[in-house]
């Protein structure tokens, strides 16, 4: 009854093209950007936006990365954590060794590095895909950490390999509580959330997935396979440095290798199955339920005790995990092309409520 | 007006009165995962001395202890977010963090210090944050990494016969690829090169429950020694592959975090003989230890659903970490008031004007149990000695007394290296003459 597109009618190209053709859907995301952008940071305490909707952010930046490459593009990728030291570390190093550069240049320069070692590591993809392409980006992953861990310079020869990011001032402001960290994120995952969006709907993200669709079909119809494959890894190891870059700098602020194991990596690939195999918004949701689902369960077991139910701590941290897994599990089985899959189902049922016949 | 004002005299000591005289500490572990023996072996160490002072005393002065869980399975990002969510609770908020982690601790330094939340790290964490001029809020308190290798070298050459015989001997140095693994790479350097002996380091990958080629490593290298620097599921494996490969168990010296009886028994008979250094000693025939188990378990109240973990070394590692968590507290309550809750900002006036001394730890039923303890503003140590232990199949068997550690090397690295993170982050160490 809303949410019903009858009656808008489109004039121009222009807006037949926008981003948004619903008018609901331009007022919804308005209203959940001036959301995000004015309340959050006035309603969020401390814990919530630096200990749980920074990370979120930054995650779903990381899983969007991804998703252009593996969900539009179809090279399956099990490299992501390394791409993310790869910015993370180059940030620190372009802080450190050229301060005059600022912050967003050295953020923008580290995913630009990102980028280069995706393009190299993405040459094997010109000839395998699938399942032997996910092993061959295995090897970026380990050569990635190997290196930051044995070459000194990365780390500025720390003992420990473990460096503290240095603190964010951009135009004198320095950026130094967790709401200001949140609103740096969240502008800067905004506005590449946005950038991607319309990728996508370019020529570029349509030769993707032409690409992902058929490759062979792909480059009958005049599709240079080499340069969409490369292109594809470097837009996604760029996203991913950038995430990594934050990572660092809003959330841990230390940058060690251990940290962007390949745990990470399938954890960011997890965020992308269960929120939505090439889908934007499928990153975001699959880095919610990834990421803040498990603290959730924790905050929630804390109500077991309200209820008498006195359990073991150790029992009830297994617990978590395998309620966890079983979600996912479920999930898949439910809807197998992710959340981003369910919402769309959801607005689809809307358009037609209450009158479904 | 005059109702007012009336109103608000009245209200002020009912306010005081209300705030309930708790002092919150955060207990942010790990049950699960590789390390859980650890973690679930200190946590419990930890809240069962908290239940026994509550329970004895009252708790400290009259101000109880309370504490909550969280789980951080020993990520750097759920240690923060741990962090995160504990330390506004209580009355005061976190007393003190201890972060069960070199990693999360690096993490927590920065924002500890803004939040004025002093971080303990008791035998791990950041070596340098030992220069408390450069660190305020920062405790790596009893012996850091640098300060145990320092001892660990001193045991080497009096097994050997004396310093001057560590000349032309191979040591090799298997550590945990991890940042608490790397710490002591330097020193190990810097100590081969001033007594003369020979040392190769062979990383282990994070978990470390494969180690042949590491192994094939050692042997190839034929090491007089193989220093240890495991953690979890690494140690026994370590040890078994060491029985495979014929090289004798009591050449191996671990370090204090390859020292629990989780370290030695999966590994069998291949942990006979295995020698680790320490900070505090196994055992439940010790005063406090009895203590517990008299106003706990007897109560059916304690932690441990495996009693026979009491008494281990991480468990009572967890008891000497409450122990330091309540003296700090004790003590800002002598300069601050007795009796009332202490905020992070106070704890960390008593963690570094503490002093344990032997008499008080004959009070606190711990002689014996630790080494004493001294903290000052320029020193955020405050021990530094080190016990060794040998395994004998059953039980860890005490070999030495403390050796205390050589600060004739460390102190002078401890300050190149704070110094150095200073100028990186543009802190100006605080003059410690000025501090009281």
């Amino acid at each position: 009854m809303l949410y019903r597109e009858a009656g808008q009618f489109k004039s121009t190209y222009a807006q037949d093209q926008q981003i948004f053709p619903i008018r609901q859907d331009r007022v919804a995301v308005t209203l959940f950007l001036v959301f995000a952008f004015v309340v959050v940071p006035l309603i969020g305490d401390q814990y919530w936006l630096g200990a749980l909707i920074t990370p979120f952010l930054i995650f779903a930046l990381a899983a969007l990365g991804l998703n252009i490459l593996t969900g539009y593009a179809g090279q399956l990728s099990l490299g992501t954590a390394a791409f993310m030291a790869v910015g993370a570390f180059m940030a620190y190093n372009f802080v450190l060794r050229m301060p005059w550069l600022g912050v967003i240049p050295s953020f923008i320069l580290a995913g630009l590095c990102a980028a280069a070692v995706g393009i190299v590591f993405g040459l094997p993809s010109l000839r395998i895909k699938g399942f032997y392409l996910a092993v061959a980006t295995l090897a970026c992953q380990f050569f990635v950490l190997w290196m930051l861990q044995r070459v000194g310079w990365f780390t500025n020869y720390s003992t420990s390999g473990v460096v503290t990011a240095q603190s964010i001032v951009i135009l004198g402001v320095p950026f130094d509580t967790p709401a200001r960290k949140y609103l740096f994120t969240l502008t800067v995952v905004a506005v590449m959330a946005l950038l991607a969006k319309n990728l996508m709907r370019s020529e570029t993200g349509r030769a993707f997935m032409a690409v992902r669709d058929m490759d062979v079909a792909a480059s009958v119809i005049g599709i240079p396979m080499m340069k969409t494959k490369l292109l594809a890894f470097a837009i996604s190891s760029f996203y991913c440095g950038v995430a990594g870059a934050l990572h660092a700098f809003c959330y841990l602020g230390t940058v060690e290798p251990e940290a962007y194991s390949l745990d990470l990596s399938f954890r960011i690939l997890f965020m992308v199955i269960i929120g939505g195999v090439g889908s934007i918004l499928g990153a975001f949701l699959g880095a919610a339920f990834i990421t803040l689902f498990p603290i959730f369960l924790n905050l929630a077991s804390a109500w077991l005790h309200v209820f008498g139910i006195e359990i073991s701590h150790a029992t009830i941290s297994n617990l978590e995990l395998i309620i966890f897994g079983g979600l996912i599990i479920f999930f898949l089985i439910v809807e197998p092309a992710g959340l981003a899959r369910l919402w769309q189902i959801a607005k689809e049922k809307l358009r037609l409520w209450p009158f479904p016949h | 007006m005059k109702r007012v004002v009336l109103a608000s005299v009245l209200a002020v000591p009912l306010l005081a009165f209300a705030q309930p005289k708790e002092q919150f500490v955060p207990v942010n572990f790990y049950w699960v995962g590789p390390y859980a023996p650890g973690g679930s072996g200190i946590g419990g160490g930890m809240i069962d001395y908290f239940k026994m002072l509550n329970a004895r005393d009252g708790g400290i002065n009259g101000v109880k202890v309370t504490w909550e869980k969280c789980e951080t399975e020993y990520r750097n990002d759920r240690g923060v977010e741990c962090y995160e969510r504990l330390k506004k609770k209580g009355p005061t908020g976190a007393t003190l963090v201890h972060p069960a982690s070199t990693g999360i601790t690096y993490s927590l330094i920065d924002k500890g210090t803004a939040d004025k939340i002093p971080i303990v790290s008791i035998g791990y964490g950041r070596t340098d944050a030992s220069d408390g001029r450069v660190f305020p809020y920062v405790f790596p308190l009893m012996t850091n990494y640098w300060s145990q290798n320092t001892a660990k070298i001193k045991f080497i050459g009096q097994r050997e016969g004396g310093m001057d015989k560590l000349k032309g001997k191979r040591i090799a140095h298997l550590y945990h690829d991890s940042a608490y693994g790397k710490e002591t790479i330097p020193i190990l350097d810097l100590q081969a090169k001033k007594y003369g002996f020979e040392v190769t380091h062979i990383a282990v990958p994070h978990p470390g429950n494969e180690q042949q080629s590491q192994w094939l490593q050692v042997r190839q290298f034929k090491p007089d020694w193989v220093i240890l620097r495991g953690w979890g599921v690494m140690n026994p494996t370590a040890l078994k592959a060491a029985a495979k490969v014929g090289f004798p168990r009591t050449k191996i010296l671990g370090v204090w975090w390859a020292g629990a009886e989780e370290d030695v028994i999966p590994a069998g008979d291949a942990a006979k003989g295995y020698i680790t250094a320490g900070f505090n000693l196994s055992g439940a025939n010790h005063v406090v230890v009895n203590e517990i188990q008299k106003y706990v378990y007897a109560k059916g109240q304690g932690e441990m659903e495996d009693k026979s973990r009491v008494g281990s070394i991480y468990y009572n590692r967890g008891v000497q970490w409450a122990i330091v968590t309540t003296e700090a507290v004790r003590k800002a309550q002598e300069r601050y008031g007795k009796g009332k809750p202490m905020t992070g900002e106070q704890v960390r006036w008593g963690l570094e004007n503490l002093s344990i001394d032997d008499k008080r730890l004959k009070e606190l039923g711990a002689s014996g149990f630790m080494q004493p303890l001294k903290v000052s503003c320029l020193d955020h140590e405050g021990g530094g000695a080190v016990k060794f232990q040998q395994w004998d199949g059953k039980q860890w068997k005490v070999i030495s007394d403390w050796i205390s550690s050589d600060q004739s090397i460390v102190r002078p690295m401890i300050e190149a290296s704070a110094a150095q993170y200073a100028k990186e982050k543009g802190i100006t160490p605080r003059d410690c003459s000025k501090e009281n």
